[in-house]
Protein backbone atom coordinates (compact mmCIF):
# COMPACT_ATOMS: atom_id res chain seq x y z
CA UNK A 1 0.00 0.00 0.00
CA UNK A 2 3.15 2.09 0.98
CA UNK A 3 4.57 1.16 -2.12
CA UNK A 4 1.76 2.56 -4.43
CA UNK A 5 1.29 5.71 -2.16
CA UNK A 6 4.75 6.59 -3.03
CA UNK A 7 4.75 5.67 -6.59
CA UNK A 8 1.57 8.37 -6.80
CA UNK A 9 3.82 10.80 -5.40
CA UNK A 10 7.19 9.70 -7.80
CA UNK A 11 4.46 9.86 -10.92
CA UNK A 12 2.53 12.99 -9.67
CA UNK A 13 6.27 14.75 -9.43
CA UNK A 14 7.63 13.80 -12.79
CA UNK A 15 4.64 14.95 -14.59
CA UNK A 16 4.66 18.71 -12.86
CA UNK A 17 8.57 18.64 -13.60
CA UNK A 18 7.35 17.41 -17.19
CA UNK A 19 4.82 20.32 -17.32
CA UNK A 20 7.51 22.85 -15.74
CA UNK A 21 10.03 21.58 -18.41
CA UNK A 22 7.99 22.11 -21.24
CA UNK A 23 7.39 25.65 -19.93
CA UNK A 24 10.87 26.38 -19.85
CA UNK A 25 11.10 25.27 -23.38
CA UNK A 26 8.74 27.57 -24.88
CA UNK A 27 9.66 29.74 -22.86
CA UNK A 28 13.71 30.24 -24.02
CA UNK A 29 14.24 32.78 -26.65
CA UNK A 30 17.70 32.39 -27.42
CA UNK A 31 18.15 29.33 -30.18
CA UNK A 32 21.68 27.92 -28.30
CA UNK A 33 20.25 28.41 -24.86
CA UNK A 34 16.72 26.82 -26.42
CA UNK A 35 18.38 23.26 -27.98
CA UNK A 36 20.23 22.63 -24.33
CA UNK A 37 16.51 22.89 -22.52
CA UNK A 38 14.95 20.78 -24.78
CA UNK A 39 18.09 18.24 -24.43
CA UNK A 40 17.44 18.32 -20.43
CA UNK A 41 13.79 18.25 -21.10
CA UNK A 42 14.14 15.07 -23.15
CA UNK A 43 16.04 13.78 -20.31
CA UNK A 44 12.78 14.52 -18.10
CA UNK A 45 10.49 12.99 -20.14
CA UNK A 46 12.91 9.61 -20.40
CA UNK A 47 12.29 9.88 -16.80
CA UNK A 48 8.68 9.97 -16.96
CA UNK A 49 8.23 6.67 -19.71
CA UNK A 50 10.60 5.12 -16.99
CA UNK A 51 8.39 6.02 -13.78
CA UNK A 52 5.38 4.89 -16.10
CA UNK A 53 7.05 1.20 -15.99
CA UNK A 54 7.92 2.10 -20.05
CA UNK A 55 11.67 1.44 -20.16
CA UNK A 56 11.88 0.60 -23.61
CA UNK A 57 10.27 3.84 -24.75
CA UNK A 58 12.24 5.82 -21.94
CA UNK A 59 15.91 4.69 -23.87
CA UNK A 60 14.56 5.63 -27.28
CA UNK A 61 13.55 9.00 -25.72
CA UNK A 62 17.14 8.81 -24.03
CA UNK A 63 18.83 8.81 -27.50
CA UNK A 64 16.79 10.30 -29.59
CA UNK A 65 15.29 13.16 -27.47
CA UNK A 66 18.37 13.88 -25.05
CA UNK A 67 21.54 13.26 -27.87
CA UNK A 68 20.19 12.99 -31.31
CA UNK A 69 17.81 16.04 -32.05
CA UNK A 70 19.77 18.62 -29.77
CA UNK A 71 22.94 17.74 -31.65
CA UNK A 72 21.19 17.54 -35.24
CA UNK A 73 19.71 21.32 -34.14
CA UNK A 74 22.92 22.53 -32.54
CA UNK A 75 24.85 21.45 -36.09
CA UNK A 76 21.49 23.24 -38.30
CA UNK A 77 22.33 26.19 -36.38
CA UNK A 78 25.81 26.30 -36.59
CA UNK A 79 25.13 26.32 -40.31
CA UNK A 80 22.40 29.01 -40.41
CA UNK A 81 24.85 31.41 -38.38
CA UNK A 82 27.70 30.60 -40.79
CA UNK A 83 25.26 31.87 -43.14
CA UNK A 84 24.41 35.61 -41.70
CA UNK A 85 28.25 36.02 -41.02
CA UNK B 1 -7.36 41.03 -41.25
CA UNK B 2 -7.04 43.90 -38.48
CA UNK B 3 -5.81 42.81 -35.15
CA UNK B 4 -8.92 42.53 -33.69
CA UNK B 5 -10.43 40.19 -36.62
CA UNK B 6 -7.66 38.04 -35.67
CA UNK B 7 -8.37 37.84 -32.12
CA UNK B 8 -11.86 36.75 -32.75
CA UNK B 9 -10.53 34.31 -35.14
CA UNK B 10 -8.15 33.08 -32.82
CA UNK B 11 -10.91 32.71 -29.66
CA UNK B 12 -13.29 31.06 -31.62
CA UNK B 13 -10.46 28.33 -32.84
CA UNK B 14 -9.49 28.09 -29.21
CA UNK B 15 -12.71 27.70 -28.02
CA UNK B 16 -13.32 24.42 -30.22
CA UNK B 17 -10.01 23.61 -29.57
CA UNK B 18 -10.76 23.66 -25.77
CA UNK B 19 -14.06 21.97 -26.23
CA UNK B 20 -13.05 19.05 -28.80
CA UNK B 21 -10.47 18.43 -26.76
CA UNK B 22 -12.18 18.01 -22.97
CA UNK B 23 -15.22 16.06 -24.81
CA UNK B 24 -12.00 13.15 -25.66
CA UNK B 25 -11.06 13.49 -22.54
CA UNK B 26 -14.08 12.74 -20.93
CA UNK B 27 -13.69 9.74 -23.59
CA UNK B 28 -10.64 8.75 -22.24
CA UNK B 29 -10.14 5.20 -19.70
CA UNK B 30 -9.13 5.98 -16.46
CA UNK B 31 -5.75 6.26 -15.50
CA UNK B 32 -3.56 2.81 -15.54
CA UNK B 33 -6.54 1.18 -16.94
CA UNK B 34 -5.95 -0.68 -19.87
CA UNK B 35 -9.36 -1.28 -22.30
CA UNK B 36 -8.29 -3.60 -24.99
CA UNK B 37 -7.58 -7.79 -24.82
CA UNK B 38 -4.43 -7.48 -26.93
CA UNK B 39 -1.61 -6.55 -24.79
CA UNK B 40 -3.37 -8.98 -22.10
CA UNK B 41 -3.09 -11.84 -24.73
CA UNK B 42 0.32 -11.01 -25.89
CA UNK B 43 1.77 -11.06 -22.62
CA UNK B 44 0.43 -14.29 -21.89
CA UNK B 45 2.01 -16.21 -24.69
CA UNK B 46 4.72 -13.59 -25.90
CA UNK B 47 7.20 -15.34 -23.92
CA UNK B 48 6.15 -18.90 -24.83
CA UNK B 49 5.80 -18.53 -28.06
CA UNK B 50 9.05 -16.72 -28.52
CA UNK B 51 11.39 -17.42 -25.90
CA UNK B 52 12.38 -13.91 -25.49
CA UNK B 53 11.63 -12.00 -22.36
CA UNK B 54 12.04 -8.49 -23.70
CA UNK B 55 8.55 -8.76 -24.51
CA UNK B 56 8.58 -5.24 -26.45
CA UNK B 57 11.41 -6.77 -28.95
CA UNK B 58 8.99 -9.71 -29.30
CA UNK B 59 6.45 -7.47 -30.72
CA UNK B 60 8.57 -4.90 -32.66
CA UNK B 61 10.65 -7.36 -34.42
CA UNK B 62 8.50 -10.49 -34.65
CA UNK B 63 4.44 -10.23 -33.97
CA UNK B 64 4.51 -6.29 -35.78
CA UNK B 65 7.63 -7.23 -37.64
CA UNK B 66 5.83 -5.57 -40.74
CA UNK B 67 5.29 -2.56 -39.23
CA UNK B 68 9.15 -2.21 -37.96
CA UNK B 69 10.19 -3.02 -41.66
CA UNK B 70 8.65 0.25 -42.36
CA UNK B 71 9.86 2.29 -39.56
CA UNK B 72 13.45 1.18 -40.40
CA UNK B 73 13.24 2.65 -44.18
CA UNK B 74 12.04 5.46 -42.49
CA UNK B 75 15.46 6.96 -41.55
CA UNK B 76 16.87 4.54 -44.15
CA UNK B 77 15.42 7.13 -46.34
CA UNK B 78 15.98 10.19 -44.35
CA UNK B 79 19.92 9.31 -44.53
CA UNK B 80 19.44 8.83 -47.93
CA UNK B 81 17.98 11.70 -49.20
CA UNK B 82 20.54 13.83 -46.54
CA UNK B 83 23.16 12.12 -48.65
CA UNK B 84 21.71 13.30 -52.19
CA UNK B 85 20.64 16.83 -51.01
CA UNK B 86 23.94 18.08 -49.47
CA UNK B 87 26.28 16.23 -51.99
CA UNK B 88 28.80 18.45 -53.77
CA UNK B 89 27.58 18.60 -56.87
CA UNK B 90 30.39 18.87 -60.02
CA UNK B 91 31.94 22.39 -60.42
CA UNK B 92 30.48 23.47 -56.68
CA UNK B 93 32.08 25.83 -54.48
CA UNK B 94 32.24 27.29 -51.49
CA UNK B 95 31.43 31.28 -51.75
CA UNK B 96 31.53 31.83 -48.23
CA UNK B 97 34.69 31.07 -46.71
CA UNK B 98 36.63 33.72 -45.12
CA UNK B 99 40.05 34.43 -45.87
CA UNK B 100 40.76 33.39 -42.36
CA UNK B 101 39.43 30.32 -42.88
CA UNK B 102 41.42 29.50 -46.25
CA UNK B 103 44.52 30.81 -44.45
CA UNK B 104 46.40 27.44 -44.70
CA UNK B 105 48.90 28.05 -41.48
CA UNK B 106 46.03 30.09 -39.34
CA UNK B 107 46.18 28.76 -35.86
CA UNK B 108 43.90 26.44 -34.58
CA UNK B 109 42.53 26.57 -31.08
CA UNK B 110 43.35 23.35 -29.56
CA UNK B 111 40.66 21.75 -27.59
CA UNK B 112 41.33 21.50 -24.07
CA UNK B 113 42.39 18.37 -22.19
CA UNK B 114 39.57 18.92 -19.84
CA UNK B 115 37.52 17.85 -22.84
CA UNK B 116 39.90 15.83 -24.58
CA UNK B 117 40.39 13.48 -21.97
CA UNK B 118 36.72 12.39 -20.99
CA UNK B 119 35.29 12.46 -24.42
CA UNK B 120 38.07 9.60 -25.75
CA UNK B 121 37.71 7.75 -22.43
CA UNK B 122 34.14 7.08 -23.12
CA UNK B 123 34.32 6.17 -26.46
CA UNK B 124 34.85 2.60 -25.14
CA UNK B 125 31.87 2.26 -22.77
CA UNK B 126 30.05 4.01 -24.96
CA UNK B 127 30.71 1.13 -27.89
CA UNK B 128 30.28 -1.36 -25.47
CA UNK B 129 27.28 -0.24 -23.83
CA UNK B 130 25.66 0.19 -28.09
CA UNK B 131 26.83 -3.26 -28.92
CA UNK B 132 25.19 -4.46 -25.26
CA UNK B 133 21.38 -2.77 -26.10
CA UNK B 134 21.63 -4.08 -29.89
CA UNK B 135 22.65 -7.43 -29.33
CA UNK B 136 20.20 -8.12 -26.10
CA UNK B 137 16.69 -7.18 -27.67
CA UNK B 138 15.78 -10.67 -26.72
CA UNK B 139 16.59 -10.72 -23.35
CA UNK B 140 16.04 -6.61 -21.60
CA UNK B 141 14.33 -4.20 -22.53
CA UNK B 142 16.82 -2.46 -25.08
CA UNK B 143 16.79 -2.83 -29.31
CA UNK B 144 18.37 -2.15 -32.27
CA UNK B 145 17.39 1.02 -32.49
CA UNK B 146 18.52 2.61 -29.30
CA UNK B 147 21.89 0.32 -29.48
CA UNK B 148 22.33 1.83 -32.47
CA UNK B 149 22.03 6.16 -31.71
CA UNK B 150 24.12 5.36 -29.02
CA UNK B 151 26.97 3.03 -31.06
CA UNK B 152 26.63 6.53 -33.10
CA UNK B 153 27.50 8.75 -30.31
CA UNK B 154 30.59 7.15 -29.76
CA UNK B 155 32.17 8.63 -33.04
CA UNK B 156 30.25 11.96 -32.28
CA UNK B 157 32.74 11.54 -29.00
CA UNK B 158 35.88 10.98 -31.25
CA UNK B 159 34.49 14.57 -32.88
CA UNK B 160 34.21 16.34 -30.08
CA UNK B 161 37.88 15.66 -28.45
CA UNK B 162 38.73 17.83 -31.49
CA UNK B 163 39.53 14.81 -33.88
CA UNK B 164 37.62 15.75 -37.02
CA UNK B 165 39.81 14.21 -39.45
CA UNK B 166 40.32 11.30 -37.20
CA UNK B 167 36.49 10.78 -37.11
CA UNK B 168 35.94 10.96 -40.95
CA UNK B 169 38.58 8.53 -41.08
CA UNK B 170 36.80 6.54 -38.83
CA UNK B 171 33.40 6.69 -40.33
CA UNK B 172 34.13 6.69 -44.07
CA UNK B 173 31.09 7.74 -46.28
CA UNK B 174 31.62 4.71 -48.64
CA UNK B 175 31.83 1.98 -45.64
CA UNK B 176 28.55 3.76 -43.70
CA UNK B 177 26.47 3.46 -47.01
CA UNK B 178 27.03 -0.06 -46.73
CA UNK B 179 27.08 -0.48 -43.73
CA UNK B 180 23.22 1.40 -43.78
CA UNK B 181 22.01 -0.33 -46.65
CA UNK B 182 23.27 -4.19 -45.41
CA UNK B 183 21.36 -3.06 -42.12
CA UNK B 184 18.37 -2.36 -44.05
CA UNK B 185 18.20 -5.08 -46.66
CA UNK B 186 19.13 -7.96 -44.19
CA UNK B 187 16.21 -7.39 -42.40
CA UNK B 188 14.12 -7.43 -45.29
CA UNK B 189 16.13 -10.56 -46.12
CA UNK B 190 15.52 -12.43 -43.08
CA UNK B 191 11.95 -11.69 -44.04
CA UNK B 192 11.70 -13.29 -47.60
CA UNK B 193 13.75 -16.35 -46.00
CA UNK B 194 11.16 -17.17 -44.20
CA UNK B 195 9.08 -16.61 -47.32
CA UNK B 196 11.17 -19.14 -48.95
CA UNK B 197 10.55 -21.93 -46.75
CA UNK B 198 6.86 -21.48 -47.42
CA UNK B 199 6.08 -19.10 -44.01
CA UNK B 200 4.70 -15.92 -43.74
CA UNK B 201 6.72 -12.53 -44.67
CA UNK B 202 9.17 -12.59 -40.98
CA UNK B 203 7.59 -15.38 -39.69
CA UNK B 204 10.69 -16.62 -36.84
CA UNK B 205 11.78 -19.68 -38.84
CA UNK B 206 14.73 -19.64 -36.54
CA UNK B 207 15.16 -22.42 -33.85
CA UNK B 208 13.97 -20.44 -30.24
CA UNK B 209 16.74 -21.73 -28.37
CA UNK B 210 16.04 -23.85 -24.69
CA UNK B 211 15.70 -21.08 -22.16
CA UNK B 212 13.63 -18.04 -22.04
CA UNK B 213 15.94 -15.06 -21.61
CA UNK B 214 19.16 -16.53 -22.89
CA UNK B 215 20.87 -14.02 -25.28
CA UNK B 216 21.05 -17.18 -28.12
CA UNK B 217 16.82 -17.43 -27.48
CA UNK B 218 14.23 -16.32 -29.63
CA UNK B 219 15.38 -16.60 -33.38
CA UNK B 220 15.13 -14.21 -35.07
CA UNK B 221 14.38 -11.44 -32.76
CA UNK B 222 17.85 -10.96 -31.75
CA UNK B 223 19.29 -11.11 -35.38
CA UNK B 224 16.99 -8.56 -36.73
CA UNK B 225 17.50 -6.48 -33.83
CA UNK B 226 21.37 -6.86 -34.24
CA UNK B 227 20.89 -6.04 -38.22
CA UNK B 228 18.46 -2.92 -37.34
CA UNK B 229 21.66 -1.28 -34.96
CA UNK B 230 23.80 -1.89 -37.83
CA UNK B 231 21.62 0.43 -39.61
CA UNK B 232 20.88 2.96 -37.14
CA UNK B 233 24.27 3.37 -35.90
CA UNK B 234 25.04 3.86 -40.42
CA UNK B 235 22.01 6.12 -40.71
CA UNK B 236 23.20 8.72 -37.70
CA UNK B 237 26.55 8.84 -37.94
CA UNK B 238 25.93 9.60 -42.00
CA UNK B 239 23.44 12.36 -40.98
CA UNK B 240 25.67 13.97 -38.39
CA UNK B 241 28.77 13.43 -40.42
CA UNK B 242 27.11 15.42 -43.58
CA UNK B 243 26.12 18.18 -41.48
CA UNK B 244 29.18 18.43 -39.45
CA UNK B 245 30.90 18.79 -43.17
CA UNK B 246 28.61 21.24 -43.63
CA UNK B 247 29.14 23.19 -40.88
CA UNK B 248 32.24 23.11 -39.35
CA UNK B 249 35.11 21.55 -41.41
CA UNK B 250 36.19 24.92 -42.43
CA UNK B 251 36.49 25.70 -39.05
CA UNK B 252 38.26 22.60 -37.95
CA UNK B 253 41.05 22.08 -40.54
CA UNK B 254 42.16 23.45 -44.02
CA UNK B 255 41.37 20.37 -46.56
Amino acid sequence: MTQNVLMDILQATVLLLVAAGATVVVRTRDRTRLVLVLSGYGLLLAILFFTFQAPDVALSELTVGAVALPLILLLAIAKVRKHQE
Amino acid sequence: MTSRQRRWLFAIAAAGLVACYLWAFAGLPGFGNYPGPYGQEILKHAIAQTNATGVVSAINFDYRGFDTVGEEFILFTAAAGMSVVLRKLRGEHERDRSPYDRARNRELPPTSDAIRVPTLALVGPVVLIGWWLASHAQTDPSGGFQGGVILATAFMLVYLSGEFLAFRRLSPVALLDGAEALGAGAFVAVGLAAVAQGLPYLDNFLPLGQVPGAVSSSGTIALISFFVGIEVAAAFTLIIGELLEQTLLVRAGGR
